[in-house]
């Protein structure tokens, strides 16, 4: 196992890494080969085929069909990656960002339009323990 | 300045005049004079990709677009209907050339899509020409993998850009942009995250007092500016290809597009 990371007590946030970008590498790759309208045609035809083509985890694979957002990033995914699995879905990222943090899109664009989430209560995984004691 | 992708995407659809865009466009509206009288003969553009050039194949931490031409990329949606970016090869062999013995060992790249990272900025700043005014050299930094560049290093690859600029042969009008931030989390429960305080405090430093910025750590930028928001250390490298002393021409926040915040400076040596 890797050593622990400075970075690993910011609440809610995953750090794309190189262990997590070894980690991720064909969910990753899986996504960027949607960039050309030929793949993203034949993973909509059939979506359990187009993955089973990548040396993938099955529990990646589930995550992707089960467009499970957070499983994918606990996987290795990065969302500059996942971006083109949404953007085949002809989803924003505020749609996925809203799902990620578990509200709805109306309520998380109304977080947004208020400024967005504050850095105030949000800055250590202590600060989250509190927060939901 | 900030190149969040549905900013593209509201241009591309002719969304600019609603309320929730229009807010995001007149902040520009000045800046786009500033440029039409300016006239750069080149801008280099620092910014970075976002899985599109490069993917988790190879990952240059630092590269240098010196291609002919830059053919737009399709990112998931089909290409934006945006004209094809013109290079400046001559240059670019140049600065390439120039830092590198500077001991900055750049990527040297000869054929490169560009994406939204590169082609926002240059809509905020043109709106929808049918061929971008002038050439462009991408500069792409990795800011995706964990450990972008530091500031400092972002800093000093600056200095050593302004170096390469001023020894070109020909008297060239160079305009630099440093892209993407502010403050933004675009993944997991913490997403939405944004710090205008911390924002703010960067445009003041930027004009007054970069090298205090230089200092900012990497841990510093993910808690306080969020995950995605590390990508500020693309604005030292702009700043460190300016004199120390600039004017402050024009300053532009606010929040939200999406999930970001938007900030724009334009900064001009004195003389």
């Amino acid at each position: 196992m890797a050593k622990a990371n400075d970075y690993d007590d910011i609440p809610g946030t995953t750090v794309f890494d190189a262990q997590r970008s070894r980690q991720g590498y064909h969910l990753n790759m899986f996504c960027m080969s949607l960039m050309k309208a030929e793949n993203r045609e034949a993973f909509k035809a059939n979506e359990r085929a187009y993955l089973d083509r990548w040396p993938m985890t099955e529990e990646q694979k589930q995550a992707v069909l089960d467009r499970d957002w957070n499983g994918m990033i606990d996987r290795g995914g990065n969302i500059y990656y996942l971006a083109k699995l949404f953007f085949t879905d002809q989803k924003s990222f505020q749609y996925v960002a809203a799902i990620m943090t578990g509200s709805t899109q109306e309520e998380y664009a109304a977080m947004m339009l208020k400024g967005g989430r504050p850095p105030e209560g949000n800055r250590y995984k202590k600060d989250w323990k509190k927060k939901r004691g | 300045m900030s190149h969040v992708p549905a900013i593209g995407a509201a241009l591309d659809n002719g969304k600019s005049g609603e309320p929730y865009w229009k807010k995001v466009f007149d902040g520009f509206e000045r800046s786009k004079e500033w440029i039409r009288k300016v006239k750069p003969d080149v801008i280099l553009l620092v910014y970075n990709d976002h899985a599109v050039a490069f993917s988790l194949d190879i990952i240059p931490t630092f590269a240098l677009g010196c291609a002919a031409e830059f053919p737009v990329a399709d990112e998931g949606w089909g290409p934006r209907p945006v004209p094809k970016v013109i290079g400046h090869p001559e240059l670019a062999a140049h600065i390439a050339q120039s830092v590198i013995l500077d001991e900055f060992d750049l990527t040297v790249v000869n054929k490169m899509e560009v994406d939204h990272g590169l082609t926002v900025p240059l809509s905020l700043m043109y709106g929808q020409p049918k061929a971008w005014p002038c050439p462009v050299i991408p500069l792409p930094v990795n800011v995706v993998v964990y450990p972008p560049p530091t500031a400092h290093r972002c800093y000093q690859l600056g200095r050593a850009l302004r170096k390469a600029i001023r020894s070109y042969d020909e008297d060239l009008r160079v305009v630099v942009f440093g892209t993407g931030g502010m403050s933004h989390q675009l993944q997991g429960p913490r997403a939405g995250f944004i710090n205008s305080k911390f924002d703010r405090r960067f445009l003041d430093l930027m004009t007054k007092d970069p090298k205090a910025l230089t200092r900012i750590t990497h841990l510093e930028l993910l808690r306080e500016a969020g995950s995605e928001g590390i990508e500020l250390v693309m604005w030292l490298i702009m700043r460190g290809a300016l004199d120390e002393k600039v004017r402050e021409v024009h300053r532009f926040y606010h929040v939200p597009a999406s999930n970001t915040a938007v900030g724009h400076l334009i900064l001009e040596n004195l003389k």
